[in-house]
């Protein structure tokens, strides 16, 4: 199944500049992993060696926070959107 | 002149140039200014710092810009009171408040704004930006304009009213997005790839972030050269206190002030506390939550510098304490109440938490303890208006006076 994957400006040098890009997956480990079949190295900067979401990494389905929902595993379907957003201070 | 070398990954070291990037492209890590210490051990002393102007500037070698064309609405140098009633009733005798509620638009986030829209004049933006709680959306509104710049500010639509007129009254263009803090980030962080704005706290994020230092230094400076022992700070993302370290880390590297341990107190309100809870379950994990607090200044659930925060505060030997909504009404109350600060909600919430820490003996009651007020409590009336005593309406004659105030006292 085919997902949308906003891609933020510091890893469009390996998306050849696009901001969104497909990939391919049942979950959203699944489309990390099928990411970089089309771009070189996006896998590695995303998650670390276990495959976990690196820390300063944020990853929404639908605007919705991965870690709000099953994590690494949540399902996801033909149509979604994931967007993958560094980690922002604000506030104090 | 400029003492920052580059700016550098604070995880695994990868230096770039000075220009607006905020994040490492190889790790995702968070870029910080990285500084020639030495050359400013060689230019700095207490004597030039002394006889510069009362703002931020005074400590410019240790700021991330390259002039001295400073976007300035004279920031900084807000009191630092000896707080005595307050401690008394604490139990804390040596007790400080910094009450940056004295800035130009009544919070902390001026130092912060101006130090990132002066970096965004250099650098030749026209547009300032960010994602705010509110503070920081007064503070963009008011030095983009006295920059001359175009602004976009993008707060939560649910914000108190305010902190939504003191933006307006500046004319920015003022978003409202449907959500909380961290969906209106999220948007920014999107719309920031897009547009070529200088976004204060995202692309500009190393340079706004160093602001903050400043209130690490006067704190010295003020209390005579010398670091307090122990600090209580409130946290959102958390980036205030390991800015408040770091600044009188600088001070102590560079022959400023003599090397203290210094202790590092965080407070949060219960309602969004992914820091603390993360403290006291001893994990440096950090699970996101959506936050339900009446301290929206402090209402992001997914703090971006939690982890540095936390280490500091392990590595500080300090602590981290949490506030319910009805604590840090009374925490306002409080302050207000014995030293006369008028606070907002996340004044509220470091005074709740000080006021725990104190009882619970985490802070030592003899040492030097600096609590940060970091806004004003105009902004957040709502938060304490059906909590206070009522105003007495008397016919305009004396014995309508005395009659009330015999009813008062009886």
């Amino acid at each position: 199944m085919a997902v949308k994957v906003l891609i933020p400006t510091p890893l469009r040098n390996l998306t050849n500049n696009q901001a969104e890009v497909s990939a391919e997956g049942n979950s959203i480990s699944e489309i990390i992993d099928n990411l970089s079949k089309n771009h070189n190295g996006l896998r590695d900067r995303l998650v670390d060696e276990n495959g976990k979401v690196r820390r300063f990494v944020n990853v929404y389905l639908n605007e919705e926070d991965i870690r709000f929902l099953q994590g690494e595993g949540t399902a996801v379907k033909a149509g979604d959107t994931i967007s993958i957003v560094p980690a922002i201070a604000g506030g104090k | 002149m400029s003492y920052v070398k580059a700016l550098k990954c604070r995880e695994c070291g990868q230096e770039y140039e000075k220009v607006a990037k905020y994040v490492c492209e190889f790790c995702f890590g968070p870029l910080e200014a990285a500084y020639d210490y030495d050359k400013i051990k060689k230019d700095i002393s207490r004597e030039k710092i002394a006889a510069r102007p009362l703002n931020i500037w005074r400590y410019r070698e240790l700021l991330p810009v390259e002039g001295t064309n400073y976007n300035t609405l004279e920031e900084g140098y807000t009191p630092l009171i000896k707080a005595d009633r307050l401690g008394k009733e604490l139990g804390l005798k040596n007790l400080y408040v910094k009450n940056d509620c004295a800035n130009p638009t009544h919070s902390f986030k001026d130092r912060v704004v101006a130090v990132a829209s002066t970096r965004a004049l250099e650098l030749g933006f026209d547009t300032l930006s960010c994602a705010s709680t509110g503070n920081l959306a007064n503070a963009v509104a008011a030095y983009g304009a006295r920059g001359g710049m175009k602004r976009y500010v993008f707060i939560p639509s649910n914000l108190e009213k305010g902190k939504v007129i003191a933006s307006l009254i500046y004319d920015p263009k003022l978003i409202g997005v449907n959500g909380n803090y961290d969906d209106v980030n999220r948007l920014c962080s999107e719309i920031a790839g897009k547009y070529k704005w200088a976004f204060v706290n995202i692309n500009m994020r190393p340079y706004y972030a160093e602001g903050s230092k400043t209130l690490g230094f006067e704190t010295a400076e003020q209390l005579g050269w010398k670091a307090p022992d122990q600090v209580v700070v409130p946290m959102a993302s958390g980036s205030l206190l390991t800015k408040i370290w770091k600044g009188t880390q600088e001070f102590i590297k560079v022959g400023l002030i003599a090397d203290k341990k210094m202790r590092m107190f965080g407070a949060q309100a219960t309602g969004c506390s992914p820091i603390t809870t993360a403290y006291k379950a001893k994990t440096d994990t950090f699970r996101p939550v959506k936050p339900n607090t009446i301290a929206k200044s402090l209402a992001i659930g997914n703090p971006a510098d939690g982890y540095y925060a936390l280490k500091t505060i392990n590595e500080s030997n300090g602590g981290a304490e949490m506030a319910s909504d009805e604590e840090i009404v009374e925490g306002i109350k409080l302050l207000a109440r014995t030293e006369g600060i008028f606070a907002e909600t996340a004044g509220g919430v470091t005074v709740a938490c000080l006021k725990k820490l104190a009882e619970s003996g985490a802070l030592d009651p003899d040492a030097v303890t600096v609590a940060y007020i970091t806004g004003t409590g105009l902004k957040t009336q709502e938060a304490v208006a059906d909590h206070l005593n009522q105003v007495q309406v008397i016919q305009p004659n004396l014995e309508a006076f005395e009659a009330t105030q015999l009813t008062a006292v009886s």
